[in-house]
C-alpha cells in the first residue's frame, strides 16, 4: 500500500547521517548568506556616485544613509543641550589655523571697507558694519572646538549671538525659513546651516578671539562660531548671509561630507 | 558512541557571523577617519616605539585621504553594529544564556589553570560547561568592549547632544582615545581567537555554524533503551 511505502522511506536516520545532513544544510546556508553579503558589499563598493548638486562626492546609497541618519539625530537635538564651557585660562593662546579656503585667494579684500551683506528676497539687501554688530550685547564662549579631522582645541571667542543679531536687525521673519547660508566675500567658501543650529544659544557671529579682534587668518573681521557643528561649518570672514527653505550650497557637502555635520 | 549535542543557539550564531564583517567594515572605515588626525602611539620614557600608524601601513591599505568616505561608511555600518549587538545582548539576557557566559566566582582562579593548560604547563583542565573560565572572562569582556565602543563612539559623534555620555567617557578628547584603544583590543582579540579556533578544531568550529557538537558518549548504565536523540527532528532544517 502507498502509506506503507512512505513509511519505509522515512526510516530513522543514523547519528552519522544526521550529523552529515545538518552539517551540509548549515554550511550550505552559511555559504549562501555569506555570498549574498559579499554581493551586497560589492554593490555598495561599486555604487555610482551621487549626482553632483548641493551635496556630492560620495556613493549615492551612502549619501541617502547620511541624510536618513541626520533626520534621526535631529530628533534628539535640543537648544537646551549646551556645549561644555571652560575657564578662560584653559583656552589656547595661539589657536590652530587649519584652512584658509575663501581667505587666501582673495587679495582684493579690504577689512576696513567690509560690511556684512544680508540678502533678502523682494527687499533691498542690508549692509551692516562691524561697529553696528559690536554695539549689540556681547557674548563670550570658551569651548572645545572640534574639527572633522578629529582634533579638538579649547578656544575663546566673543561676538554677538546669532539669535540676538536676528532679532535686533528684524530678521526673525526671514529666519523662519529652514536654512541659513553664509559665504565668504569672494564666494570661495560657503556653508549652509539648518534653523535649529542657527538659533542655538551658543551660536555666535564672532569678532573677537582671546579678547582681541580676530586676526586675518582666523577670519577677520567676522566669522561664525557654531559649537554644535564641526569646524567645517564655522565659516571665516562672513561676506553674505541669506535665508532659504532649501539647503544652501555647502563647500564640504559637495565633497562627500555629511551636510548636517552636527555634534 | 557518537551523540549530537546542541551547543550554540541560532541567534548566537547569526549575530556572531553578522558581527564579523560589520566590525571589519567599522575598523576599515574607522582607519580612514583616524588617519586625518593620527595622533596616537605608545611611548615609554619618551622613546616612542609604536606609532599608529606608520606610512607604509597607510600605503599598503590605501587609507590616506579618504576621511569623507570613511565617515560615510562608518555612520551607516554603526547602525548594523549596534542593532546586531543589541540583539545578541537582549537574547543573552532573556534566554538565560548569560548563565553560561558571565564569569562566576571560580572563573578568575580557573582561568589561570586554563591558561597553564593552553601553554602545556598543566595537563588537566577544570571541568567546564559550554565555555571554560578563560572564555567566560574574555567573551564577556568583548561584549562590554562592544558596549564601550558604542558609548564612546556616540560620545564623539554627538558630544553636545549626548553631553552626559561624553562626560561619562572622560570628555571628548579622551573618549576618542578610548574608542581607538578598544579597536586595538578587538584586533588583539581577533588574532588570539583565530589561533584558538584553529587549535580547537573542526568540531568546535562547526558548532558555531551548525549549532551542534558531536561528543563521544560512554554507554552508561541505563535501564531505558538507548535513544540518544531528543525528538527534535525539526532542528534538522535549521541553517
Amino acid at each position: 500500500m502507498k502509506t506503507n511505502h512512505k513509511k519505509k522511506i522515512k526510516a530513522p536516520l543514523t547519528v552519522e547521517q544526521k550529523i552529515k545532513r545538518r552539517t551540509f544544510i548549515s554550511f550550505g546556508a552559511f555559504v549562501a548568506l555569506g555570498g549574498s553579503a559579499a554581493a551586497g558589499w560589492n554593490w555598495l563598493l561599486n555604487a555610482p556616485e551621487e549626482t553632483p548638486g548641493i551635496t556630492g562626492g560620495t556613493r549615492a546609497p551612502l549619501r541617502r544613509a547620511l541624510n536618513k541618519t541626520e533626520l534621526f539625530f535631529r530628533n534628539l537635538f535640543s537648544n537646551k543641550h549646551l556645549v561644555k564651557t571652560y575657564p578662560i585660562m584653559e583656552a589656547a593662546k595661539t589657536p590652530r589655523v587649519n584652512s584658509l579656503i575663501g581667505i587666501e585667494d582673495d587679495e582684493d579684500f579690504d577689512v576696513s571697507r567690509w560690511k556684512l551683506v544680508v540678502k533678502l528676497k523682494n527687499l533691498k539687501d542690508q549692509h551692516i558694519s562691524i561697529e553696528a554688530l559690536k554695539a549689540l550685547p556681547k557674548t563670550e564662549i570658551v569651548y572645545d572646538f572640534k574639527c572633522v579631522e578629529g582634533w579638538d582645541e579649547i578656544q575663546h571667542w566673543a561676538g554677538v549671538k546669532l539669535s540676538d543679531f536676528l532679532s535686533y536687525f528684524k530678521l526673525e521673519e526671514e529666519a523662519k525659513k529652514q536654512y541659513l547660508g553664509l559665504e565668504t566675500p569672494n564666494g570661495a567658501y560657503y556653508v549652509g546651516l539648518e534653523r535649529e543650529s542657527i538659533l542655538h544659544p551658543q551660536t555666535l557671529l564672532a569678532y573677537e578671539m582671546n579678547g582681541k579682534p580676530i586676526s586675518i587668518e582666523h577670519g577677520a573681521p567676522l566669522r561664525l562660531i557654531v559649537p554644535v557643528k564641526y569646524g567645517i561649518k564655522n565659516l571665516k570672514r562672513i561676506g553674505t548671509m541669506s535665508f532659504s527653505d532649501k539647503r544652501p550650497r555647502d563647500y564640504w557637502a559637495e565633497q562627500g561630507y555629511d551636510y548636517y555635520s552636527g555634534l | 558512541m557518537k551523540v549530537i549535542k546542541e551547543k550554540h543557539s541560532l541567534l548566537m550564531r547569526w549575530t556572531h557571523w553578522v558581527n564579523f564583517p560589520v566590525l571589519a567594515v567599522m575598523i576599515w572605515s574607522g582607519l580612514f577617519i583616524y588617519w586625518a588626525n593620527d595622533a596616537y602611539g605608545i611611548s615609554i620614557f619618551g622613546f616612542s616605539f609604536i606609532k599608529f600608524f606608520p606610512e607604509w601601513f597607510y600605503d599598503y591599505f590605501h587609507i590616506s585621504g579618504r576621511l569623507a568616505e570613511g565617515m560615510a561608511f562608518h555612520f551607516l555600518f554603526m547602525w548594523f553594529f549596534f542593532i546586531n549587538g543589541l540583539l545578541y545582548i537582549l537574547y543573552t539576557v532573556f534566554s538565560g544564556a548569560w548563565r553560561e557566559l558571565l564569569p562566576n566566582k571560580h572563573s578568575f582562579k580557573e582561568a589561570w589553570l586554563v591558561l597553564l593548560h593552553d601553554f602545556h604547563i598543566r595537563k588537566t583542565i577544570p571541568p567546564q560547561k559550554k565555555y571554560n573560565a578563560a572564555q567566560r572572562i574574555v567573551y564577556t569582556a568583548i561584549i562590554f568592549m562592544g558596549i564601550g565602543s558604542v558609548a564612546t563612539g556616540l560620545a564623539i559623534y554627538k558630544p553636545v547632544q549626548f553631553y552626559w555620555l561624553c562626560w561619562l567617557c572622560g570628555g571628548y578628547h579622551f573618549a576618542r582615545i578610548l574608542h581607538f584603544a578598544l579597536t586595538i583590543g578587538y584586533v588583539l582579540f581577533f588574532l588570539i581567537h583565530i589561533i584558538q579556533v584553529v587549535i580547537a578544531g573542526w568540531n568546535n568550529f562547526r558548532a558555531v555554524v551548525a549549532g551542534f557538537e558531536v561528543v563521544e558518549e560512554q554507554v552508561k548504565f541505563n535501564p531505558e533503551p538507548l535513544i540518544p536523540q531528543k525528538p527534535e527532528d525539526k532542528d534538522e532544517n535549521k541553517p
